[in-house]
């Protein structure tokens, strides 16, 4: 199974990103070979208007049936909902640390988007 | 004649101004009230009930049974108003540009255009003392949306038909109360017009905003003059910034409290000083005089 995971950076050392559409990375986390795959997000980063759509569109490309991030506005939700994709709520800690914690169960997962648009 | 009254910084008198030049306009004048996301020079006229029209923009409709998300619409789309996930492709009206580009390029014409409404707006006649009445327009976007361009560009063509159709208005002059900023809605507003004023006031929020307004109309190659208002509130740094740039100041309007408490009753400018009538009748004549070709007066 793939989760790809909203991140500040390329790295397992980097942090969770807490914003999902304009977060700077996307690492994709493949749980049968152990491997990370970073994707830079930085069009989105920087779009006018759509980056959740956009982020949410190229995470669902990646393969990935989960998404662990900080959290998930509206527009992001509906893309990932209709995709099937789980999302899952992290803290800001590293990317390694929030896979663990995914691991045992202890991240949150949400059924509707828990923050409005442009909420930062 | 097409006078835009617009301002870098918000609440500095564009619609008082520009009520002012309409009430003082001794010919056939449009007022149109184009800062859509609040209205308020109707607020000060004497208005009749008036006729509603609505404003649509088209957006995209999917038709989930022909649709096969294979992507190409979402990719097209430079607003992020479509996402391809699953078996159809998304739409984010609120975002749609309505360019109408997602409907050309979908290869199984999945996708139709439908209107949504946005907004709506309203023709009234205003009467006016001694003088023909007052042709108002007044757009409104409703509650929730967001792209206020078309809008403002429909209330701007409500006025053009009109005065097109009825040669009696040839020789009209429309005041177009802008939005504040310098974005695409002013933008919206401005465009086309033979002149700009834009209005500010002499502190430093006025000139830091005024400047930006000011490349904005030196960029889109409209000449304009400035109205200072509440002159008399601040200090001379608006004065000293026109005079470097080889501005003209068309007209300062010194802080007044019978303006104020006119104001705060629902009067307009003119009603409440009826000497700056001439002051008013004076710019427009200047601002006729430097637009070149156009009929004047």
């Amino acid at each position: 199974m793939k989760i790809a995971l909203s991140a500040t950076g390329k790295n397992n050392t980097d942090m969770v990103d807490q914003r999902f559409g304009r977060a700077a990375f996307f690492v994709v986390y493949d749980t049968e070979t152990d491997s990370f795959t970073a994707f830079d997000n930085e069009q989105n980063l920087n779009a006018a208007q759509g980056a959740g759509i956009q982020s949410a569109q190229n995470v669902v490309k990646t393969g990935a049936e989960t998404v662990i991030t900080g959290h998930t506005g509206p527009k992001a939700f509906k893309v990932l909902e209709a995709a099937g994709v789980l999302i899952y709520l992290a803290p800001s800690v590293s990317l390694s640390e929030a896979i663990e914690k995914f691991k045992k169960g202890e991240l949150t997962k949400i059924d509707n988007a828990d923050v409005e648009g442009h909420w930062v | 004649m097409k006078i835009a009254v617009a301002s870098g910084k918000g609440g500095t008198g564009k619609t008082t101004i520009s009520i002012a030049l309409a009430e003082s306009a001794p010919c056939e004048v449009f007022l149109l009230d184009c800062d859509v996301e609040e209205p308020n020079s109707g607020l000060f006229l004497y208005k009749d009930t008036g006729e509603k029209k609505e404003v649509s923009v088209l957006i995209p409709k999917v038709d989930e049974s022909l649709c096969t998300a294979c992507g190409v619409c979402s990719a097209f789309c430079q607003f992020n108003a479509l996402a391809c996930v699953g078996k159809y492709a998304l739409v984010f009206p609120e975002l749609c540009h309505s360019c109408g580009g997602c409907a050309i390029v979908c290869p199984v014409k999945a996708i139709t255009e439908v209107p949504s409404v946005i907004g709506e707006k309203t023709v009234y006649s205003v009467q006016r003392k001694d003088k023909s009445p007052l042709h108002f327009i007044e757009g409104r976007l409703s509650i929730g949306k967001a792209m206020s361009p078309p809008l403002i560009r429909s209330v701007k063509k409500e006025a053009e038909d009109t005065i097109q159709n009825d040669p009696s208005l040839k020789n009209s002059i429309t005041i177009i109360d802008c939005p504040p900023g310098t974005s695409c809605p002013m933008g919206t507003a401005v465009s086309g017009c033979d002149f700009t004023v834009l209005v500010t006031e002499p502190t430093p929020f006025g000139l830091h905003d005024l400047k930006i307004a000011v490349e904005t109309v030196r960029k889109m190659s409209i000449p304009f003059g400035i109205i200072i208002n509440r002159s008399t509130a601040g200090d001379d740094r608006v004065v000293r910034y026109c005079e470097k740039e080889g501005i003209k100041i068309l007209l300062q309007v010194p802080e007044d409290m019978r303006i104020a408490q006119g104001y705060s009753r629902g009067m307009s400018l003119i009603s409440s000083v009826p000497e700056y009538e001439k002051e008013f009748q004076s710019v427009l004549a200047y601002i006729a005089s430097s637009v070149p070709a156009k009929e004047g007066l």
